[in-house]
This record gives C-alpha cells, structure tokens and sequence, in this order.
C-alpha cells in the first residue's frame, strides 16, 4: 500500500499542484483535496499509465449516482489506492 | 471546411481502427469573414481553429472505436504548437493517434500536415458520453456521410 500510496501522491503533486503534506491516506481526493474532475482525468492517465491498468471511473461514478457505493469508497487516498492494487493484481491472475 | 458551422473536417482519408488511427484532409477556404479580422492585409487560419480541427479529428477516431456510441466533447489540450502560418486555401493532412483509452476518456496525439510539412501538433483529451440525444447521433451520422466515414471499418471489428 505505501509504494502505491507514494506513487500516487507523486502523480497528485505533479498534476494538480497540491502540496505532498497535505495528502494523507484518509484524505478525499474530491472534498480534501480539491482535485476537479478535469485535473482527475489527468491524474487517471498517469495512473493508468504507470500501473498498466484502466481504472474504472465511469462505473466507479455509476455506482456512486446509483447509491451502490460511496465516494469514499473510490476517491480517499487509502481506498483508491487499495483499488489500484486490486487491479494490478487482476491483471496479474 | 465551413468554418460558419465549424466544419472543420472535409474528409477522412483512412480510418485504421485496428492501428487506432485516423488521415483526415481539410482545405482552408480562401475566403472568409475571419480573414477580414484574423489579419487586415495578411488572412491567416486562426491557431484557435488548427486546433480545434485536430480535436474534430481525434473525436471522429473516438467515434469509430467507440463503434459510434459515444460522443467526444473536447477537455484538454497539452504541449500545442502552433508551428507556422497556414494561409487561406491551404491543404490540410491532420493525423490523430491514440495515446491512452481511459475509462470514459481518450488521450490523443494529433499533428496538421502541409504538403508533408509539420505546421501543428498537440496532446489533446477528449471525454466520452454516451450520445445524451438520438438527435445528435443523427446530426452525427449525417456528417459521418457527408465526410466519407467508413461505416463498414466498424463491421469488420
């Protein structure tokens, strides 16, 4: 989780402007951070980039518009980046 | 080009899905009213217009690997140059390439060609949706025809 969590924080910080102390793992990327969902799509590709993976944000959204999950779920630091790994690890199996 | 109906697209050359590529041409008219003010006595294509025809590119090689189910709407430009003056009735090759599919989005590569001379580029992002009216799915598809897209490149995928 913490080699994830500090690659995203790099990708943030580069992106967006955000100074690195103020990301901490149960910040909201959305509420705490301010990160627009334009400067998201940005920080998406990187991280799509860089993990080789294809984050699912238009289901993530669904879900979220649908009551299915919160953004919590999705958007603090700790849990996005636990989603990643399980991404990573999907592509793995 | 009609530039009146931002048009900026007369043609696609080659659409290779499979590549994930796109060879549109667009001539420049050699008369608009834009030329009046963008310059008296020295009529450029606006660099706001190349790039927006690089976006009209990208965006209907969006279409055709979306298999025409999503619109684009343009969300970013990055690292554009604006390389030389394009005249009226100037030839345009734009060419677009696919830097990254996200999820509900596409990153592109895009570059303006005049007679096999780089004049523009740029890295553009472009948002999908699902097509939010069945009116403009038709608005597209008329278009589609009107510029020769190759429907049948989407049977074949």
């Amino acid at each position: 989780m913490s080699s994830t969590f500090d690659t995203v924080v790099n990708i943030i910080t580069e992106t967006c402007d955000i100074p690195r102390d103020t990301i901490k793992p149960e910040s909201h990327a959305i509420n705490d951070l301010g990160i627009d969902s334009l400067d998201f799509l940005d920080i998406a590709f990187a991280i799509d980039k860089t993990f080789g993976i294809k984050m699912p944000i238009e289901q993530w959204t669904q879900e979220v518009n649908e009551g299915k999950a919160t953004t919590d779920q999705y958007f603090v630091m700790q849990n996005l980046c636990a989603r990643i790994d399980e991404l990573v690890a999907a592509k793995k199996a | 080009m009609r530039l009146e109906y931002f048009q900026l697209i007369d043609r696609i050359v080659a659409l290779d899905l499979n590549g994930r590529t796109i060879h549109v041409e667009a001539h420049v008219p050699e008369s608009s009213t834009i030329f009046e003010g963008h310059f008296p006595g020295l009529p450029l294509m606006p660099g706001v217009l190349l790039l927006e025809s690089m976006a009209q590119t990208s965006g209907w090689l969006t279409i055709g690997l979306t298999k025409f189910t999503r619109m684009p709407f343009l969300a970013a430009f990055k690292e554009a140059k604006l390389r030389s003056f394009v005249r009226p009735g100037t030839k345009l090759d734009l060419t677009a390439t696919v830097e990254h599919e996200g999820s509900g989005f596409f990153v592109m590569r895009a570059r303006i060609n005049v007679d096999g001379r780089l004049v523009s580029n740029a890295e553009l992002t472009l948002r999908t949706i699902a097509f939010p009216s069945p009116d403009l799915r038709t608005s597209m598809e008329k278009l589609a025809a009107a510029i020769e897209f190759p429907m049948q490149a989407l049977a074949h995928e």
